[in-house]
């Protein structure tokens, strides 16, 4: 993923790769903010400080992800009928499931693959807009901050199952949705409207935390920037355009990224707001799950597989396409490297200087 | 120009209403709803008349096991909280002062990895937990869960270590500590105020979990809160008991929302610990 900056002489240089692309950028291990440690006594200690954590995540996501890879190998067979489980004779189907998903059970699948994209995309387009126009008020306000900041941290705080009931009870067929609204939507049955609903609920969940990250990425211009583009005659609106919105890209891209991976795999918010194994709203994740639950363990692997690969591969688009940088300034580096470079990184720093 | 003045003197205000209300408005209605009578629970008053603790009595009742779920609510989180940042600790401070080879791809990995669909993993985790009698345990919960609470956890603290000054475990060896002394006496307790954000931000990631509380039980006594809670049942069949699920979402939201509002500073700054950058 970053790659932008691993260090070189380990695993960096694959041609094509962002550090390979931009000869301007010192390598990442080149200026090391404090003095090198890297000794062998510092290498034993890491290693022994790190590999606790490294081996819980190797059992708890490595293993079970090869685990689902080769589950979803093999078919569903031998129910139990005693207890209902799948007993050990599960028969090897080879990449039928696979042929399956996309041809026999297709309609259900892609169904959902669409479900899962069009939330991922109006959700995080929604959230983005209504993030930033939050933060520049916030950003503007100076009077009662505590306030604002308690208050759009409250819809992050409620557990996302709770704020599926409570949406689902606001879009009530007698709820006060439709009071307000003047006449009746069946928000929650299964249709458009029910896709409507999950928007809106999950928009007002996660808008706010998107709004605090951008925020926190307005803060941190210097107030000069501003000041001197008034002097040069910038009107507001350009303002925004060339200083604002290059200078917080870094920040609003991380969070873009995080809110698309985290819709991709949305599932209580549906779940809950509408009901298990409604077409209009089905994500991936809950067509994986609801094939689990029945216990049919190989076709609910090839859908967790698949929604996996998708998850990967937007994330890599991601960080190849828009230099987004997860890790920020992992190297232990100075701010501006952290920032991708190119176009916008020069402009910023002019800016600065 | 006065007009215009006023208007730029009142516009942040104006904003920063709309922004609260927004943010709290779906709130209130839950509170609201759920100190209504069973009675007037379809009323669309902006104020409760009467209020009525009903529904929380209801909430309390015997027949729901609530109390049952907010109690294995607690252990699952509070022990997925406290492997998490023993383990993030120790992490995150090689992560932070020791420099060694592939750090930053390690640093990349367990990031990462927060962001695996949770059911890639529940799926097969279900399937060995099956068959190896886990359904219905605690750990069966508890295991999944570090899965997005220890890389959170891992950054937070980074970013948290990080800031502090490098001098002070300096001073401590030059003074004659060993690094583990230095971080055990110097680091940890100076880095209190950081272990506890990460506690509290850890905390509310893993008590709000649903997906693998949903899949790992199948036994009412086992359900964490937010699970039960989805499954209450009315009075009566194709009734959804909003009112017991109003209160009941209010108790299990209260906690989280009494520590953004004393923590607040310290939330926000660790959740935007990485972003700022």
């Amino acid at each position: 993923m970053a790659d932008t900056a691993i260090p070189p002489g380990t695993t960096a240089h694959r041609p094509g790769t962002a550090a390979a692309r931009r000869p301007g950028r010192p390598p990442a291990s080149a200026s090391p903010r404090r003095r090198p440690r890297a000794t062998a006594g510092a290498g034993r200690l890491a290693a022994l400080l790190v590999s606790p954590t490294l081996l819980v995540l190797t059992i708890v996501v490595l293993y079970p992800t090869l685990m689902a890879l080769d589950e979803s190998l093999y078919g569903v067979k031998g129910l139990d009928p005693k207890t209902g489980f799948i007993s050990d004779t599960e028969p090897f189907v080879g990449l039928k499931n696979y042929t399956d998903i996309l041809t026999q059970a297709g309609d259900r699948f892609w169904n959902a693959f669409w479900n899962t994209t069009c939330f991922t995309v109006v959700t995080v387009s929604l959230e983005t807009v209504i993030g930033v126009a939050m933060a520049l008020i916030m950003h503007r306000a100076f009077r009662g901050r505590g306030l604002v900041r308690a208050s759009i941290l409250v819809p992050w705080a409620i557990p996302t199952a709770i704020s599926g009931l409570l949406w689902k009870w606001i879009f009530n067929a007698d709820g006060i949705a439709n009071v307000l609204l003047g006449h009746q939507v069946l928000w929650t049955a299964d249709g458009f409207s029910a896709k409507v609903a999950v928007v809106i609920a999950d928009v007002w969940k996660t808008a706010p935390f998107i709004g605090l990250l951008v925020l926190a990425g307005l803060q941190v211009i210097p107030r000069e920037v501003y000041e001197a583009a008034r002097l040069d005659g910038a009107s507001a609106l350009q303002q925004f355009r060339r200083i604002t919105l290059p200078l917080v890209k870094p920040a609003l891209l991380v969070a873009v990224l995080f809110r698309c991976l985290d819709a991709l795999r949305m599932f209580d918010l549906p779940y809950i707001l509408i009901g298990a194994q409604k077409g209009s709203v089905e994500t991936l994740s809950m067509l994986a799950q609801n094939e689990a639950s029945n216990v049919r363990f190989g076709p609910a692997s090839a859908y967790a597989v698949l929604l996996f690969l998708y998850v990967f591969l937007i994330a890599l688009a991601f960080v190849r396409l828009l230099g987004a940088d997860i890790v920020g300034d992992a190297g232990g580096t100075k701010k501006s490297r952290s920032r991708p470079a190119g176009m916008l990184g020069r402009r910023a720093r002019e800016v600065t200087a | 120009m006065t007009l215009t003045a006023k208007w730029r003197q009142w516009l942040p205000h104006l904003g920063i209403a709309l922004v609260v209300a927004y943010c709290l408005a779906p709130f209130y209605w839950m509170l609201v709803s759920s100190l209504r009578s069973t009675n007037d629970v379809f009323s669309t008053s902006l104020l409760p008349s009467p209020v009525s603790f009903a529904n929380y009595r209801s909430v309390f009742g015997p027949a729901q096991g609530f109390t049952r779920a907010l109690l294995n609510s607690l252990t699952v989180a509070g022990v997925t909280t406290a492997l998490s940042l023993v383990l993030a600790t120790f992490t995150a401070y090689a992560m932070a002062r020791l420099e060694f080879r592939f750090k930053r791809l390690i640093l990349t990995l367990i990031i990462a990895t927060s962001m695996f669909p949770v059911v890639s993993i529940v799926v097969p985790l279900l399937k060995l937990f099956t068959d190896i009698g886990w359904i219905n345990t605690y750990q069966a919960m508890i295991v999944p869960s570090m899965s997005f609470t220890l890389p959170l956890a891992v950054w937070n603290l980074t970013t948290f270590f990080r800031q502090m000054p490098d001098e002070l475990e300096q001073a401590a060896m030059v003074d004659g500590c060993t690094r583990g002394q230095a971080f055990r006496k110097v680091i940890v307790p100076l880095a209190a105020p950081g272990i506890f954000t990460t506690a509290i931000i850890t905390f509310i990631a893993a008590w709000n979990e649903f997906l693998i509380a949903l899949s790992m039980t199948n036994k009412p006594g086992m359900q964490t809160a937010t699970v039960a809670i989805s499954k209450f049942s009315g009075a009566t069949t194709y009734q959804t008991p909003f009112g017991s699920q109003m209160a009941a979402g209010v108790v299990v939201t209260i906690p989280l929302v009494v520590m953004v509002l004393l923590f607040q500073r310290r939330i926000v700054a660790g959740l935007t610990a990485g972003a700022a950058k």
